[in-house]
């Protein structure tokens, strides 16, 4: 924890400052709320000095690795004569994952600004918003932004009088979760399938069309206008010793109040429940993700581990995107992890074979068990077959399919057997609805 | 049949958006939905003859995206999330309800019926980034939030009859295949409709505003600079600003000293 700068708010509105303000998604709203000035500021300074301005900040990658973005883009061979690309995965997809969206619907112009300053500083003159197909409004927002950034001298040529040129695409997606692994959404900008590649080589050295490419997420891009306008130290002074500045916590589920909450990392979730109001009416927190389906699962000892990328992974778990997905005691773990199991095998681009036929045994061994049939060895096949998936793939998609079989295993084992020997699910679906719970909240209060 | 002159010049004119023409296909491909109501034979030998590739080729990204369909759908789309957070809070209930409400399966169009306007196809979804407004059910990808059983019958039944309906964070409804000429490329002029966030959104944000928390004042905060009172909504913040620039001062020289540690620790990370 860093005490250099004593108190820190709870909350620290930066991403989401704007989106109460009217018609917040407008180049006027946003423009009189000091947007664009961050722009102004960079266009006057070095590229290299951005670039370690994002290093000193620690702003590490929003999408789930944290990977220090400024690092990222020092990687970004500049002797390489060929055109450099900035790619922004707005491909929002990890169940339980719902901060970007909301960012792009309500503060398109934040992320365009971010994506101006960051193809500035990498030396791109062209950069893609590659936008997941499935949120047609948010689509519309974003290419309303550039329209509208283009008409006001913010994109094309010259910019601001600085000599920079710079042209920016919106992509929809069209389907493809695999698509927010960064090399799958490559190959989907390119027009094909979405497969992830081999790496080496890394984007930073051949990425889209096989030239100099930085692909990061909405939210890190997001963050950089704040960070080049306020200072690195003033980013740094939030947050944790290696999980430096604000992030956007979502909150879904068995949750009185879910929704989003900015914050410093390393939040708990017992503080954030608490401004949530807690768990919803009369129930009790029985396991939660910390960041989306793919993160292994905790459970209520965990309230008081600090959010941030060491906290968590302290845990056993890994931050992720901060997708706090919020279970009480009326969910069975077993239909949870089967349902997040489906969509893993779903979801499998095909390429990798442990991934591909491994996802699909998980289903049926976690089937069968959930339905009652077959006795405890099945619990160490299960194990047994997540052993041989686990980072045997090009990608972590199937490392991420292993994350809730193993982690549930671990802390509901008895829950397993439950269902064998009540030769099925010993809980009432019905229980969990968002509607049961209002029942029981208006009955009881 | 096949497509139309129009159609045609604006699929050269999305391959023509990016350095590399090949890299078009995914809107493209959306745009033939928009014309044809499906991925049809003539879209995909339309494709590849503009893209240079051999029709197998679209036929196999058009295979791998699961917004594309082979068979047509119907005027609306009717999504509902069944991924586990959602399903757990409903969505699971209202899929079923759907399903014997419009006797149809997965991935099936309803009959018309004498006075339908309008077909709905109904299909489960994967998580569709609207958590925090679980249950959620998706019409031409536009969100409905927070829906229940009863609700997602009034929806598909109001659809069908060609009632009005308004996504609970966006414009009217438009058909599939006007959303699919949007995924195209091809701007419908609605982006201003509907809210600039659901309540869900607003939650952290409100309880900041309400106990005055903020995020520190930095170096050069723009609302500090500003504090343009051109939007109304926010009265409270000239004031905030003001009170809080000389902290903010400090805070920064302070923590400016301190950045070399967090350059260490993100050098470190590399080596990891």
């Amino acid at each position: 924890m860093t005490d250099v700068t004593g108190s820190i708010d709870t909350l620290t509105p930066v991403l989401t400052q704007d989106w109460d303000a009217e018609r917040s998604w407008t180049l006027e709203t946003y423009t009189a709320r000091g947007g664009y000035q961050a722009l102004d500021k960079a266009l006057g300074m070095a590229p290299d000095d951005i670039v370690a301005a994002v290093k000193d900040s620690g702003l590490r990658g929003r999408g789930g690795a944290g990977f220090p973005t400024g690092m990222k883009w020092s990687f970004i061979p500049q002797d390489n004569p060929k055109p450099k690309y900035l790619v922004v995965n707005a491909d929002e997809s990890e169940p339980g994952t719902c901060k970007d969206t909301p960012l792009m619907m309500a503060s398109p112009h934040l992320l365009v600004e971010g994506v101006i300053i960051s193809s500035f500083a990498i030396r791109a003159n062209h950069a893609f918003i590659y936008v997941r197909g499935e949120i047609l409004h948010v689509i519309r927002r974003v290419q309303a932004a550039v329209a509208e950034a283009y008409a006001a001298g913010h994109l094309g040529k010259n910019i601001h009088g600085s000599g920079y040129d710079l042209d920016v695409v919106v992509h929809a997606g069209a389907g493809a979760y695999i698509c927010g692994e960064e090399t799958a959404l490559l190959e989907g900008l390119e027009g094909r399938r979405g497969q992830p590649r081999l790496r080496p080589p890394f984007p930073a050295v051949a990425g889209l069309y096989a030239c100099p490419t930085v692909i990061n997420n909405v939210e890190s891009i997001a963050s950089v206008p704040s960070i080049v306008a306020n200072g690195a130290g003033w980013f740094a002074s939030m947050g944790t010793e290696k999980s430096k500045g604000y992030g956007i916590f979502s909150l879904s589920g068995h949750v009185t109040t879910p929704g989003q909450y900015e914050a410093p990392l390393g939040i708990t979730l017992r503080e954030l429940l608490d401004l949530a109001g807690g768990v919803r009416h009369g129930h009790e927190l029985k396991f939660w993700t910390p960041g989306g389906s793919s993160t292994p699962l905790l459970t209520a000892e965990h309230l008081d581990i600090p959010l941030d990328f060491e906290g968590v992974a302290g845990a056993g778990s890994m931050l992720g995107t901060r997708a706090l997905q919020v279970f009480d005691q009326t969910t069975c773990v077993v239909r949870a992890v089967l349902r997040w199991t489906e969509f893993y095998k779903h979801e499998s681009c095909g390429k990798c074979t442990p991934c591909r036929e491994g996802t699909w045994w998980l289903v049926q061994t976690l089937g069968a068990l959930e339905r009652g049939q077959g006795n405890e060895a099945d619990l160490d096949l299960l194990l047994d077959q997540c052993d041989n998936i686990l980072g045997r793939s090009f990608c972590a998609l199937a490392d991420g399919a292993t994350s809730p079989i193993v982690s549930s295993l671990q802390y509901f084992r008895d829950e397993y057997v439950a269902h064998l020997t009540h030769g099925g699910c010993p809980f009432d679906a019905s229980a969990s609805t968002a509607w049961a719970g209002a029942l029981t909240g208006a009955s009881t209060s | 049949m096949t497509l139309s002159t129009e159609t045609r010049a604006e699929l050269l004119e999305i391959a023509a958006r990016y350095p590399e023409k090949r890299s078009g296909l995914l809107p493209m491909l959306h745009l033939v939905q928009s014309a044809e109501g499906r991925i049809t034979p003539e879209g995909i030998e339309t494709c590849a003859e503009i893209l240079e590739i051999s029709p197998a080729d679209v036929s196999g990204v058009a295979t791998f995206y699961t917004m594309y369909k082979r068979k047509p759908v119907g005027d609306y789309h009717v999504g509902v999330c069944t991924n586990t957070l959602c399903a757990v809070m409903g969505g699971d209930e209202i899929f079923a309800r759907l399903k014997d409400h419009l006797d149809v399966g997965n991935d099936e169009t309803s009959e018309k019926r004498p006075g339908d306007q309008a077909q709905v196809t109904l299909e489960h979804l994967e998580c569709n980034a609207a958590c925090d407004y679980a249950p959620v059910v998706m019409v031409n990808w536009e969100f409905m939030d927070n829906q229940t059983p009863q609700s997602a019958v009034q929806l598909v039944d109001d659809l069908r009859a060609g009632v009005e309906v308004h996504s609970t964070r966006g414009p009217r409804l438009c058909t599939w295949r006007e959303a699919e000429r949007v995924l195209a490329g091809f701007n419908d002029g609605l982006a201003d409709e509907g809210p600039a966030a659901g309540p869900a959104s607003l939650v952290g944000l409100g309880i900041a505003r309400e106990r005055g928390w903020t995020a520190p004042e930095g170096e050069r905060s723009p609302r500090a600079v500003d504090a343009a009172p051109a939007v109304p909504s926010e009265p409270a913040d000239a004031p905030r600003a003001a009170a809080e620039t000389d902290d903010g001062v400090a805070e920064a020289a302070a923590v400016e000293q301190d950045s070399p540690t967090s350059k260490t620790a993100a050098d470190k990370k590399e080596a990891d």
